[in-house]
């Protein structure tokens, strides 16, 4: 990776644009694509995410060290899985049934909507994290590091380079990265699970986590009843 | 501001209870709703919008029936859509329906479409989720063409073929205004002025200044595409009492309960106390208050998004038809004064 990285979004929707924005305040090139023409995108780009570059999704692609998708899933089965072949690929995506429809794949045996993306990009190196936190809490929470309102961002994967790599552009971004485990583990991170549409800070997300793993709740060090409770 | 200022509510249609909780029946809450119209008409109110749900908490599926019946017994308040789910009906069919509620009323309809975030219109009319886009994209446009009047020549995938079609009954006078509700996309700020709709900006969390790049991006693409500049509403959820305490007291249990049976649906968090507070807060997208906090706060979110329109959506299910005409009563009556003063 290039010091100064370079990142494909695929999305200019609710989320891409906000991934966008944090990624060039961390000073990084930015490309930005949907499905179509990137003369579409130019008054977005401008108006809504100055800095970035709209793209068609190959050339953007082809540019980037990491490309992120920002997609609907349901948007995500008509992507050409060779469209990112050999690349580092976020998934920053949920599987919602009342908005992308019921997708069999993915109601059968609990599977990660996360573990789907990768079978359907088996050339590519898929990494989970940005879905959990609200598209309007992900700018409005991040911090450099050290700040004590930092906040945290699970990330899961099954290839520990790309976790690692992953990690490290979260921390840029303005969070604390908590790896989870593979993609398995990363159903955590779903609508539905402990950390889902909540901003907790990295003792918050651990012991959320922790509990879902344990079913027990430990107490958290100092906490009194009255902090629970509220 | 290039607009005139205006102040409206938006209803859902939410269940009423009694003052002892019991919950008043479908038919009670709609007829409840029928008199806050015509009470918001009374006390100055400028817009009242019925946004469609077809659920036990808001059984508010035909709102334009209910909208008729408010104009016929108001004269000046504009009645209207907020939001019809367009996806998951029939542009011709809406189009009549509010058509006929411009002929009644005397001109007095707006209507803002949405492309549905309640989405349970979609199998109680067959329609597939997973032509969402598709549907909305298509209806939109021919939404569009009808309000030109005049025979209407449009094909899609979505219904059956028009040719030199006839719609009837014609407008009296020129399209009424039609709105286009966003919840946060870009690309569907820029599909509304490219189809030459007002702008709808729902915002029902986080902090509201973070929209004002849409209302740019809105004026910038009305530009592009070789149109006139057209206003800019926000559609924020909230409830007015005398004091602050009281507003809050009334409405958090009822919003922590209508959004933990909507988070279950839909897998997000249910708000907190700590939520709460941060969203009645100045930063946040509540207008829970007295008349002035409720006031403040509008006519700095107006500004800071370059909006000339704010409507309340008022009510939550669960609170009573006395709690929500005196929230009228004060909107119309101190918080309208206060606002228009203060953006003066």
């Amino acid at each position: 990776m290039s010091a100064s990285p370079r990142l494909a979004v695929l999305g200019a929707g609710h989320v891409g644009p906000v991934i966008a924005r944090l990624a060039l305040a961390a000073g990084w090139s930015v490309a930005i694509a949907n499905s179509g023409d990137p003369a579409q995108l130019e008054l977005i780009t401008e108006l809504v995410i100055p800095g970035a570059t709209p793209r068609w999704a190959a050339d953007a692609v082809r540019d980037a060290d990491i490309v992120v998708l920002a997609i609907p899933l349901h948007r995500f089965l008509r992507l050409d899985p060779r469209l990112v072949s050999g690349r580092l690929v976020i998934d920053a995506m949920n599987y919602w049934p009342s908005s992308d429809g019921v997708l069999e794949a993915l109601e059968r045996d609990g599977v990660g909507s996360s573990e789907f993306v990768a079978q359907r990009l088996p050339d590519a190196t898929v990494v989970k994290t940005l879905n959990h936190v609200g598209y309007h809490d992900l700018e409005e929470h991040a911090r450099p590091p050290h700040s004590p309102e930092r906040r945290a961002l699970g990330v899961a994967g099954d290839d520990g380079a790309a976790v690692d790599a992953v990690a490290a552009v979260i921390d840029r971004l303005g969070y604390d990265p908590v790896v989870v485990g593979g993609l398995t583990q990363g159903r955590v991170l779903q609508p539905g699970g402990p950390v889902f549409g909540v901003v907790l800070s990295r003792a918050e997300f651990e012991r959320a986590i922790r509990v879902r793993a344990t079913g027990v709740h430990p107490p958290a060090a100092g906490e009194t009843p009255q902090e629970r409770s509220a | 501001m290039a607009f005139p200022l205006q102040l409206g509510l938006h209803t859902f249609g939410d269940l009423n209870h009694e003052p002892d909780g019991t919950p008043q029946s479908h038919a009670q809450t709609i007829r409840n709703v029928v008199e806050q119209g015509v009470l918001a008409d009374e006390v100055g109110i400028d817009f009242f919008g019925i946004g469609e749900h077809h659920t036990d908490y808001f059984p508010m599926p035909a709102g334009d029936v209910v909208l008729s019946a408010i104009a016929a017994r108001t004269r000046r308040i504009h009645v209207g859509s907020s939001v019809i789910v367009l996806s998951s009906d029939d542009p011709v069919r809406v189009f009549q329906r509010y058509s006929t509620l411009n002929a009644i009323s005397n001109g007095r309809v707006e209507v803002i479409l949405g492309r549905g975030s309640s989405i349970e219109s979609f199998p109680l009319f067959g329609y597939d989720l997973a032509d969402y886009d598709e549907l909305f994209d298509e209806k939109t446009a021919l939404f569009a063409e009808l309000l030109k009047g005049g025979p209407v020549t449009w094909q899609g995938r979505t219904r059956a073929a028009l040719r030199d079609q006839n719609v009837v009954p014609h407008l009296e006078s020129g399209p009424f205004p039609t709105w286009i509700g966003v919840g946060g996309n870009p690309e569907s700020v820029v599909r509304a002025a490219r189809l030459g709709f007002s702008l709808a900006l729902a915002i029902i969390g986080g902090p509201p200044e973070r929209f004002a790049p849409f209302s740019r991006l809105f004026a910038a693409a009305l530009d592009k595409f070789g149109r006139s500049p057209l206003p800019v509403l926000v559609h924020s959820p909230g409830h007015v009492a005398p004091t602050d305490e009281e507003a809050r007291g009334e409405f958090w249990p009822r919003w922590r309960e209508t959004i933990a049976l909507i988070s279950e649906e839909r897998g997000f968090a249910i708000p907190t106390e700590d939520s709460f507070s941060s969203e009645v807060g100045p930063r946040g997208a509540l207008y829970v208050g007295s008349p002035e906090t409720v006031a403040q706060k509008i006519a700095a979110n107006l500004r800071a998004l370059g909006a000339n329109r704010f409507d309340l959506k008022f009510g939550m299910p669960g609170l009573t038809h006395e709690s929500l005409m005196r929230n009228i009563e004060l909107y119309g009556t101190q918080v309208i004064p206060r606002v228009r003063e203060l953006a003066a």
